[in-house]
């Protein structure tokens, strides 16, 4: 019983060939365009469409703390919410908090604050906005993947940018960047984000049963993609500050 | 949780426990794999279908399970339901409030559930009584009594003790409905999922946090691990990072020492 692997596959979400129902290879990502600067208010945005996700990620700050007895008096106080919109899936969801989005809210905050030079704003609060306009699996990591670039764009002091990517167990093969289906029906899933310049891990949740080997699989995989997409993050401030057409950006035309 | 009380106070200390753990010291003279003293006591709370009293250093906490039937979930008509949830109360801490769960509070809970969970700990398709209709239920609720850092393990170790010792009725099927019997039987554990949560301090990463430990941490992570040796859940926390050669390693540590605390709670609750 010692490291088997184990898994169950009630759904066949991956054939012989190794495809995936929507097609995709094992360690293929789903498409991904990344728009940075889209609203007018915040003072720093990014939108992000990956697979289905469609998620806005805004930045207000740094600003003046209220409640005041809230103030960091050496750093910033970053505050995080991601929230998904009532009609973001199948079932229409409460707008009301849930403890997941509680939850993640926490995780994602504490995956972005490594990032943030917070001691260069004292006294100050930085908030970012994650808004889940409709979700596909892995909407942690895109919701991060956008925000850091929202922080980027408000012109707010960074280590690195943060960058996140989801893998996961289906039918006991560890594959890349889980869709709403095979999250669901697959027997694991790993968000994971990174700072990749600095080769830092700054979130990592885990659920599903894993092998030793497979554990570090499909989070040395995680790894690899989160870089791959930190590509297109790049593009995409590229494309904001630099000019040119803010054009989608298929994976492929980046690819390592 | 994470409960800095004075600033000054703990980057001072923080940068001690630095300079001894440079040499493989810890405050509490634990070396950096060594858990504190585990205690656990079950049946402690009689009417519970099952209970049990954790104690991992001075960290308290009492686990209950109550069992019930209920409706399954639309989209697991045949399986039944376990939840668990776990509650910081006011008298366990200084720095505890009554009031709605805080966000450590929902994080504890739903950090531990996880665990149970996906070691799939319950066989939860023998906890199906009428398909679509009716299935047996399973709360266990878990009360933080004493706050001395690690509040995951001790809670997730209360847990799993509680379910191994847990009895509930059993029921008959009787057109359709399901009838309770005088019959007690145990609730259907397959595995043993032991959690271990590591705290980095600097650049040194150690088992088990104590409170003063946690207050100085710069990150916080929990494996837990199932008897066959696989991880089944895994969350990182705190406002800091991990290097991925330290995630490794603290997976391998986690299935290790997990081992021996596995060995331990089954001793405790035969």
């Amino acid at each position: 019983m010692e490291g088997q692997e184990v898994g169950e596959g009630k759904t066949k979400l991956i054939d012989e060939s190794g495809k995936r129902l929507d097609g995709r290879k094992w360690d293929e990502l789903r498409p991904i365009s990344i728009q940075v600067g889209l609203m007018k208010n915040a003072d720093g945005s990014a939108y992000i469409e990956w697979g289905k996700n469609k998620i806005m990620a805004a930045v207000y700050g740094p600003k003046e703390v209220h409640p005041k007895h809230q103030v960091l008096p050496d750093r910033a106080l970053l505050r995080c919410r991601y929230h998904m919109a009532p009609f973001s899936v199948d079932e229409r969801k409460n707008p009301a908090p849930s403890r997941r989005e509680i939850e993640i809210s926490k995780v994602i905050r504490e995956a972005l604050v490594p990032a943030v030079i917070v001691e260069d704003y004292p006294r100050t609060a930085i908030e970012v906005w994650v808004e889940v306009l409709q979700s596909d699996g892995g909407s942690r990591v895109a919701g991060i993947t956008a925000a850091s670039l929202a922080l980027a764009d408000a012109g707010i002091n960074m280590r690195d940018l943060v960058v996140g990517c989801s893998c996961g167990i289906i039918n006991n093969q560890v594959v890349a960047d889980l869709d709403d289906t095979e999250d669901k029906e697959g027997s694991g899933d790993m968000p994971v984000a990174i700072m990749p310049n600095l080769g830092l891990v700054s979130l990592l949740q885990v659920d599903g049963i894993y092998s030793r080997e497979q554990f570090q699989k499909a989070f040395e995989l995680a790894i690899a993609k989160g870089k791959q997409v930190n590509a297109l993050q790049r593009a995409a401030l590229n494309t904001r500050f630099f000019g040119g057409e803010a054009k989608t950006t298929q994976v492929e035309e980046v690819a390592e | 949780m994470s409960m800095k009380k004075n600033y000054v106070v703990e980057t001072i200390r923080k940068a001690q426990m630095v300079q001894l753990l440079a040499s493989g010291k810890r405050v509490d003279g634990r070396s950096l794999d060594q858990h504190r003293e585990l205690k656990i006591e079950t049946g402690v709370i009689p009417k519970a279908n099952g209970s049990a009293r954790v104690f991992l250093g001075n960290t308290q906490v009492i686990a209950g399970v109550k069992i019930a039937t209920g409706t399954p979930f639309p989209d697991t008509p045949d399986k039944g339901i376990l939840m668990v949830n776990a509650e910081i109360l006011p008298l366990s801490s200084p720095y505890a409030e009554a009031g709605p769960p805080s966000e450590d509070a929902i994080e504890l809970a739903r950090v531990v559930d996880r665990g149970i969970r996906e070691s799939k700990m319950v066989d939860l398709g023998k906890l199906n009584l009428v398909s679509g209709k009716s299935v047996i239920a399973i709360f266990v609720d878990c009360n933080v009594m004493n706050v001395d850092g690690n509040l995951f393990d001790a809670t997730s170790y209360a847990v799993v003790a509680a379910l191994r010792t847990a009895k509930m009725k059993k029921y008959v099927i009787k057109d359709e409905k399901a009838e309770a019997t005088n019959e007690l039987i145990q609730v259907p554990v397959e595995k043993t999922p032991v959690s271990l949560t590591f705290a980095r301090i600097g650049d040194k990463v150690v088992v088990d946090p104590g409170a003063e430990e946690e207050a100085s941490m710069d990150m916080r992570i929990t494996i837990t691990t199932e008897d066959g040796g696989n991880v089944c859940a895994s969350q990182k926390g705190e406002a800091s990072t991990i290097t991925p050669a330290q995630v490794l390693q603290a997976a391998d540590t986690s299935i290790r020492v997990g081992k021996a605390i596995r060995a331990k709670i089954i001793e405790a609750t035969k």
